[in-house]
């Protein structure tokens, strides 16, 4: 039977029909809807990790175990896993281990565009690299055999085209595999130095016994075409090769660490050229150069973004059809949505012109304009850690115009340790957690705050407050940032203290939410000031009325959730609440 | 004998419910026997701004993406989004296009002004038909369904059966909107009186 996945529907489907027992993640666009979707298989125990090196460590205590686990991040989540990861190579495993890395090409929704296939060499672990969904399920159940072969986990390495592209898939049974169980073995898995550098010999060791299976791994194939060009590549760089090369002798490498090297010799000698199509960094042909092959790569094809077949044409072949140029028009950013609980605390903070360390979320786009609110975002947790390290360089009197905002999902992630720190380290801190009960951007997964486990059911909630209040914040308010005149005030108090204060904005995501009745602007009393559209709100627009030419504020009533900021930044009280008299009627 | 392929460009702004359309889109013609793949993207890009969607229907696809100036048909949920992508249209391509103005960010704060000559720049690229989508959503009483009039309208290019729609329509929505948007299908479908064979040159 045949079945329309996604790359990433196709790793979930994968796990499950090669008997995988246990599988974490934390949310991660493009990797997010890899652990969304094992969720809806039977007889794998999930998690929604509270990061992504706790994910990883609790894969590696269930391979322990003997059991078959999959981890699932994206590749900057894999900096955050790295720690445990390197030392997973030494130990190796129980049963199979898949880590999977889906990294981002085109920083579609991502911090940088770094190259997780880096990772198999530094880590000394293999790579397998699907180019559709079709092998991306087959190779997560080849990498439980490779790992359990080589005793090794295995990095799955994905891009945001192939997790987000969907394709026919063959689908299959699930093969179920009993948990091994766990017997003590310290040589393995207690890596005190004289034990690891035994370790350290039989990972070097297996790497080249790796290189071996590598030569006879039958998804590293040559592909003859006509033989006076040779394509070498690899994941989805191949469906763009092959659409621009279709006459090519192609050798398409799916285990792409440690490479086939007498493979690709046997290649190279047949075919009178050769050029390396690949995504990012040019590590195939490093690794290929490396060999003493003579090869075209990174030359004629960029290392930024992503590619596209056409990209691929113009880079190798030049010639291509006359471009019609895109027009130029206005850019569409991401804003917040209508009815974003984000949008007063945004507000306020560019009102009272503050310097804002920021964090990974959606609430990242409070730095857009009008909001403008935001100068600085490195990665999750970071927020108040730069916001620490700002005010112990600057002074307490830089620090008391300076926030922290962080997510709440962000805040059980990474944030926790940076609060402990500067409550120690009798820092002068405002921490501004908002908390809209979910991770919102990867879309609305549970985390501890909000008690709900993976499958729905509940678990322990634990409340942000508690945890700020247990990291021993003297100042702390819970806030709704909805009410704006509240927000203002709370900002100010915390700003006043002496210390780390820390404030709450809890309200929930809007998208959780259904509408309220629209808002509407009374075309009489709107006076085209204008200061309702710095709040940033979609729906609010100017429009010239007919009868007028002075262009007035309008809400449109099907974008509008019925939050009422506008109503409040309002001075001429021209935004009107819905008539509540007629019912349901707006 | 070699069917029509299709490469179709699905463009608007985030939450109009593009990936559903595009799902519900690949899902009908796989039943019609197609191969079919689709590329689009998540996280960030998602809240409301500029998405596009790759939908390609072949016999045989490698690349998910469509190519600039390759693409047989631009469907487009909002008339700016049109505009930004028209270029993905092929020659004499056909361009299904939402008669909305969703103003971005730039255009609301007074930074930008949102292009007054749209519909006259598109029509120089190829067959372009307007809906009013979303009044006829507003009739139907769920301004969401504007994705699935739009793929009604659509329907009317690709020669698919009806039965495939349908099917593809239950597979793909919520149990509950299924019969709203089995509605909105055919009033979409009905919007174009005239249908038209489009063939792609290889």
């Amino acid at each position: 039977m045949k079945s329309l996945l996604s790359g990433n529907q196709a790793i979930a489907r994968g796990a499950w029909e090669a008997g995988c027992h246990v599988a974490t993640a934390y949310p991660g666009t493009p990797s997010t809807e890899i652990l969304e979707n094992i969720i809806k298989y039977p007889g794998i125990y999930t998690e929604w990790a509270v990061n992504e090196k706790v994910a990883l460590e609790v894969a590696a205590g269930a391979c322990f175990a003997g059991a078959r686990v999959l981890t699932a991040m994206k590749h900057v989540g894999l900096n955050v896993a790295a720690d445990p990861m390197f030392t997973m190579a030494y130990s190796g495993i129980s049963a199979g281990f898949v880590i999977v890395t889906a990294d981002d090409p085109g920083m579609w929704s991502s911090q940088n565009e770094q190259d997780n296939r880096h990772y198999g060499r530094h880590a000394k672990i293999p790579i397998i690299e699907p180019s559709d969904s079709n092998e991306a399920k087959l190779f997560t159940k080849l990498g439980f055999d490779i790992s359990e072969k080589f005793d090794t986990p295995v990095l799955l390495r994905l891009t945001t085209r192939l997790c987000h592209s969907t394709c026919l898939v063959e689908l299959g049974k699930r093969k179920t595999h009993k948990v091994i169980g766990y017997t003590k073995d310290i040589r393995k898995r207690l890596v005190l130095p004289a034990l690891a550098r035994l370790r350290h010999v039989v990972v070097e060791k297996r790497l080249i016994e790796l290189a071996r299976f590598s030569e006879t791994f039958p998804f590293n194939k040559i592909e003859w075409g006509k033989k006076t060009l040779g394509v070498i590549t690899s994941g989805i760089s191949y469906q763009y090769a092959k659409e621009v090369f279709p006459d090519a002798s192609f050798l398409k490498l799916s285990f792409t660490y440690p490479v086939p090297e007498k493979l690709i010799r046997r290649f190279a000698h047949q075919v009178k050229k050769i050029i390396i199509v690949e995504e990012g960094d040019p590590i195939l042909e490093r690794e290929i150069k490396a060999i003493g092959i003579k090869v075209t790569g990174k030359a004629e094809i960029p290392v930024c973004g992503e590619l596209t077949q056409r990209i691929v044409r113009e880079s190798f072949v030049r010639k291509t059809r006359a471009r019609i140029k895109p027009y130029k028009v206005p850019a569409r950013p991401p804003v917040l949505c209508p009815g974003c609980p984000h949008r007063g605390v945004f507000h306020i903070m560019n009102k009272l012109k503050l310097t804002v360390s920021g964090d990974i979320g959606c609430y990242t786009l409070g730095a857009l304009p009008p909001l403008n609110a935001m100068d600085t975002c490195i990665c999750m947790g970071a927020s108040i850690t730069n916001a620490h390290g700002l005010e112990k360089a600057l002074g307490k009197s830089f620090g008391k115009k300076l926030v922290a905002v962080i997510g709440d999902s962000t805040f059980f992630h990474s944030g926790i340790t940076g609060l402990v720190n500067a409550v120690y380290n009798k820092g002068t801190l405002n921490l501004f957690i908002v908390d809209n009960y979910t991770t919102a951007m990867t879309g609305h997964q549970p985390h501890p705050g909000t008690g709900k486990l993976a499958r729905g059911e509940q678990g322990k909630r634990i409340p942000p407050e508690e945890v700020v209040k247990g990291c021993g914040v003297e100042f702390l308010k819970i806030v709704d940032p909805n009410d704006l005149k509240a927000t203002e005030h709370a900002i100010k108090q915390a700003l006043e203290f002496d210390g780390v204060a820390v404030l709450i904005f809890r309200r929930p995501c809007a998208l959780l939410l259904k509408p309220s009745p629209a808002y509407r602007i009374d075309p009489d009393l709107c006076k085209g000031c204008r200061l309702c559209l710095h709040i940033g709100c979609p729906a609010i627009s100017l429009k010239s009325p007919k009868d007028r030419e002075k262009p007035l504020a309008v809400i449109d009533p099907t974008l509008c959730f019925g939050c009422g900021l506008c109503a409040q930044v309002c001075t001429y009280n021209a935004i009107l609440a819905p008539r509540k008299t007629k019912k349901g009627k707006k | 004998m070699k069917r029509d392929a299709f490469d179709i460009v699905i463009c608007g702004v985030g939450g109009q419910g593009i990936i559903l359309a595009s799902n519900v889109l690949c899902h009908a013609a796989f039943l019609e026997g197609f191969d079919v793949k689709k590329s689009e993207v998540h996280g960030m890009a998602q809240r409301g701004g500029s998405v596009i969607t790759h939908v390609r229907i072949d016999d045989k696809v490698y690349s998910p993406l469509i190519e600039q100036g390759n693409s047989d048909i631009v469907l487009a949920f909002e008339k700016l989004e049109a505009m930004r992508y028209i270029h993905y249209l092929k020659k004499n391509g056909t361009a299904i296009v939402n008669d909305r103005e969703i103003q971005p960010m730039s255009v609301l704060t007074g930074a930008a002004s949102y292009p007054t000559n749209i519909k006259s720049k598109l029509n120089q690229h190829g067959k372009i038909y307007y809906v009013d989508a979303k009044n006829v959503a507003l009739e139907l009483g769920n301004i969401r369904t504007v994705n699935i009039i739009l793929l009604g309208v659509l329907s009317c290019f690709l020669g698919f059966k009806k039965r495939s729609w349908k099917t593809a329509i239950r597979k793909n929505v919520k149990k509950k909107f299924v019969d709203l948007n089995l509605v909105a299908f055919s009033k979409g479908a009905s919007r174009l009186t005239n249908t038209f064979s489009i063939k792609k040159e290889k």
